[in-house]
């Protein structure tokens, strides 16, 4: 008895083998059990919504996918599906994509010159890749110093020598500060810096330009009326984007400014923007802009709407930013005094960074929300892509095509958008510098 | 003695207007006043010299003019040969229409949607994940097109609905007529009518108030007050008791005993769409413009407000509904009491600025043909009068004078829910 009793082990020494969990809570089943089907109210909401998604579905990819993309005109479209499906019904005819893909995509841009845009395009990924990316070479940074002054060359084309014109301006102020700043200090260096330029642009400018003109380096001029389609929308959207930064930093530091004048000013600009549509805006770029220059000045449509597009845009960009500058804590600003930094050197070096990166969500859904407006150019007629699906469906052949226009400019929209917005999170990571 | 001297006097060199940070703000500030102003006053020089030069100096008198053209949806009444200025007003008030009923359905969307989005149901949130990345990303523009395409395209004629065995057939018990004309639906009406108040005799700024509407609308607050009034006592029985005494059918009963007998008092009744001839007659006919921006941009701010309540609800910390569990509160009562007041502080903010964007937007009616203030005013007067300068700053007064009221009032209860900080 005491034998077996000296035996008996109640406590287990060693560990049993682990089990298998059990078979519904892993695997395919396991991640349903737990996603879809944990509670009654779950199981209703998934069947309802396998039952829409199936429902979506079963419109959706036939009419994608069992579609034709061989037709010249709708009536011939229709026949194609009648002959293949038996209904006209629920079937693409992505035949006009096909035809008027290059349509949609430059406008009334002469075919010929369609290198020309193409160019400017890539020379626009080419500029924006460093600004964009940390690994890209940063020697890049020249084209897009470069980039401002070629791509209106490029676009518009004519003679080369307005844009290099213009470029010699900047070039002269930069010299103009850098040889006027050890002599006489920086204000005075700032303010030659601008006046030479300026003089330049207003008074010099033109008759050099005049006088090379007599050298025919160039390209055939296109008008704007030609442009279209994307590349109108693209056009705009990226000057647009590009100039309300800058004019939205500034217009935010003077919001926040102590300078009560310049306050009430930016305030009064930016509320009165911001409380108005941009369609009103787009009316005074057709209509009253030409009113309000000089008498006998008539410039281009493209141009007008781009300046009311950037005024639109910095408004906003002006709040975004503004937003930024609030959320700094206030130990920021008296660090960069007890350093005795000045105010530009505070804003470039300390604040500057610190604000724009904690509004880039804002801004990259500024840039978005610019971009998507840029359709609104239809209503005063230029030909953005919804112009043009007026214009194509105003063809006898093509008269009635409704869902494939819109199915596809909403598409390039929608993968324009979602990669800036997906941007805008790989950089928010990027910039990340808490745990 | 005593010997007082003043401080020695600081001579003021000009310098000092530049190098002194005393005096530089002024100077900075008197220069840019300087060249807003001189930049303001070029443009105004510029516009009179143009407009003289086109022999159209700025006059308001168009407005007293007879408009001429016609505006089919409209909640005043107004014909072609009223004034332009007429024509204007029902242009705002239909901008306000589209703008309450928008801004209505698209909070009720963006809140289910947002909540949805938050679902431990993986079908569920992703779906509404689709549902928001698809309308954001696309130009609400698009949105408007597509939807009166499908409004013209996909519903039934009028004449379908005729016959024996009619193609289509009204929804909701044969009370809504859904047609690619339009939707129609019932109206209210009154058999013992009390008759309508006129304002402003047959001026252009005239319009009408429906004594039945007023009656309704006071007896409904009177209910409403009522209600709050037994709330209140209820909450004191239970600060002293402990007890809440039941108060539903106290409540229930207030607000629509009221409600009712005035309502058969009046004679209510519903006016039904029937067809007769080529179209509907009877009930409210809401035109395709109107159902087609109404919805769009109602969709379109819904994947905004969507992200906006999303955020809200996960900015407050976990924590919180732990604690309310911890006090004792249902679910229902954490929710309302703990997690929403929280909540809210940071939804409002960005939803005030939504809503001045669904209504902004709500100018894209022109591309619909819905006649609100930028079609009436901003589109056929401006075209007719040629008056393009009165007509587009009017334009933006109005749009402004409405975004400043709606952000004053939104900023006021903003500032009544705000957290009190020391």
């Amino acid at each position: 008895m005491s034998d077996t009793s000296s035996n008996i082990a109640y406590v287990r020494k060693d560990m049993l083998p682990q089990k298998a969990p059990p078979k519904t809570s892993v695997g395919a089943i396991g991640w349903i059990n737990a996603n879809l089907f944990s509670t009654p109210a779950n199981i209703l909401l998934s069947v309802v919504s396998i039952g829409f998604i199936g429902y979506i579905l079963s419109g959706l990819l036939p009419w994608v996918f069992m579609s034709v993309w061989n037709a010249d005109s709708l009536n011939e479209c229709r026949e194609i599906i009648s002959e293949a499906y038996g209904s006209t019904h629920g079937h693409a005819c992505w035949g006009v994509i096909k035809e008027r893909w290059l349509q949609l995509t430059f406008g009334f841009y002469p075919p010929e010159h369609y290198w020309r845009p193409i160019l400017a395009f890539i020379l626009l990924c080419v500029t924006i890749a460093p600004v964009l990316f940390e690994k890209v070479d940063r020697r890049l940074l020249i084209v897009t110093a470069i980039y401002p002054f070629l791509m209106p060359f490029l676009m518009w084309g004519g003679t080369i020598w307005g844009p290099l014109t213009a470029a010699v301006g900047f070039v002269i102020g930069y010299f103009v500060y850098k040889a006027a700043a050890k002599k006489f200090g920086t204000l005075i260096a700032v303010i030659a810096a601008v006046m030479l330029p300026v003089i330049w642009w207003l008074f010099i400018a033109g008759p050099v330009a005049g006088l090379l003109s007599g050298i025919p380096i160039g390209l055939e001029f296109v008008e704007s009326r030609r442009f279209g389609g994307f590349m109108l929308s693209i056009l705009i959207g990226v000057v647009a984007i590009g100039c309300s930064l800058p004019i939205g930093i500034v217009l935010a530091l003077g919001r926040q400014s102590d300078l009560w004048i310049v306050k009430s000013i930016c305030t009064g600009f930016i509320e009165f923007i911001r409380g108005v549509p941009l369609i009103t805006l787009l009316f005074v770029a057709s209509t009253l802009l030409n009113i309000f220059m000089p008498p006998g000045t008539n410039f281009d449509i493209i141009l007008r709407v781009i300046i009311m597009v950037t005024l639109f845009a910095a408004a906003y960009m002006a709040e975004v930013i503004r937003g930024g500058l609030a959320a700094l804590p206030k130990g920021q600003y008296e660090g960069a005094d007890s350093l005795g930094l000045n105010y530009w050197q505070a804003q470039r070096l300390i604040i500057m960074p610190q604000a724009l990166k904690i509004s880039i969500p804002g801004i990259v859904s500024t840039f978005i929300g610019i971009f998507k407006d840029t359709v609104l150019v239809s209503i005063i007629g230029l030909l953005d892509p919804m112009g043009l699906t007026n214009a194509i469906r105003a063809d006898s052949a093509w008269n009635g095509i409704y869902w494939e226009l819109f199915a596809f400019v909403a598409f390039v929209f929608f993968v324009f958008c979602f990669s800036m917005s997906r941007y805008s999170m790989y950089l928010e990571r990027k910039l990340k510098t808490t745990h | 003695m005593t010997i007082a001297s003043d401080p020695q006097r600081e001579s003021f060199q000009l310098s000092q207007l530049i190098y002194d940070t005393r005096y530089r703000s002024m100077t900075i500030q008197v220069v840019a006043l300087m060249g807003f102003m001189l930049f303001f006053g070029w443009l105004i020089s510029n516009t009179l010299t143009n407009l003289n030069a086109l022999g159209k100096p700025i006059d308001f008198g168009f407005f007293s003019e007879p408009a001429g053209y016609d505006i089919n949806q409209r909640l005043l009444d107004y014909t072609s040969q009223d004034t332009h200025l007429r024509a204007a007003l029902i242009g705002i008030l239909n901008t306000l229409l589209i703008a309450v009923m928008g801004c209505a359905l698209a909070t009720v969307l963006g809140v289910l949607i947002g909540v949805l989005r938050l679902s431990s149901n993986w079908l569920i949130s992703n779906l509404m994940s689709i549902y928001v990345e698809m309308f954001r990303n696309v130009p609400v523009l698009l949105w408007i097109a597509l939807i009166m395409a499908v409004l013209i395209e996909g519903l039934p004629a009028p004449r379908a609905f005729r016959g024996e065995d009619p193609a289509a057939t009204m929804s909701f018990f044969d009370t809504i007529a859904v047609t690619n004309r339009g939707v129609y639906i019932p109206e209210p009406l009154f058999s013992r009518s009390l008759g309508d108040v006129h304002f402003l005799g047959a001026g252009s700024l005239r319009f009408d108030v429906s004594l039945d509407l007023m009656l309704i609308l006071a007896v409904l607050f009177a209910g409403l007050f009522g209600a709050r009034l037994v709330k209140r006592n209820a909450d004191q029985i239970q600060e002293a008791t402990g007890d809440r005494p039941t108060t539903w059918y106290y409540t229930l009963g207030l607000i629509f005993g009221p409600l009712l007998i005035v309502l058969i008092a009046l004679g209510f009744h519903l006016g039904y769409p029937e067809l007769k001839g080529f179209n509907f007659q009877g009930g409210t006919h809401m035109r395709n413009s109107l159902i087609a921006l109404w919805l769009a941009l109602s969709l379109y701010t819904a994947a905004f407000i969507a992200e906006i309540v999303r955020a809200g609800i996960m900015s407050v910390a976990k924590g919180q509904s732990e604690a309310a569990s911890a006090l004792g509160l249902r679910p229902g009562r954490t929710m309302r009491l703990v997690i929403l007041p929280q909540a809210m502080r940071v939804i409002i903010p960005p939803m005030i600025s939504n809503y001045l964007n669904l209504t902004k937007n709500s100018s894209l009616a022109i591309a619909v043909g819905y006649m609100d203030v930028t079609g009436t005013l901003g589109g056929i007067t401006m075209n007719q009068t040629g008056r393009e300068l009165e007509c587009v700053l009017l334009l933006m007064l109005c749009y402004l004078a409405i975004s400043l009221t709606v952000s004053a009032v939104m900023n006021a209860y903003n500032n009544k829910v705000k957290l009190v900080e020391r």
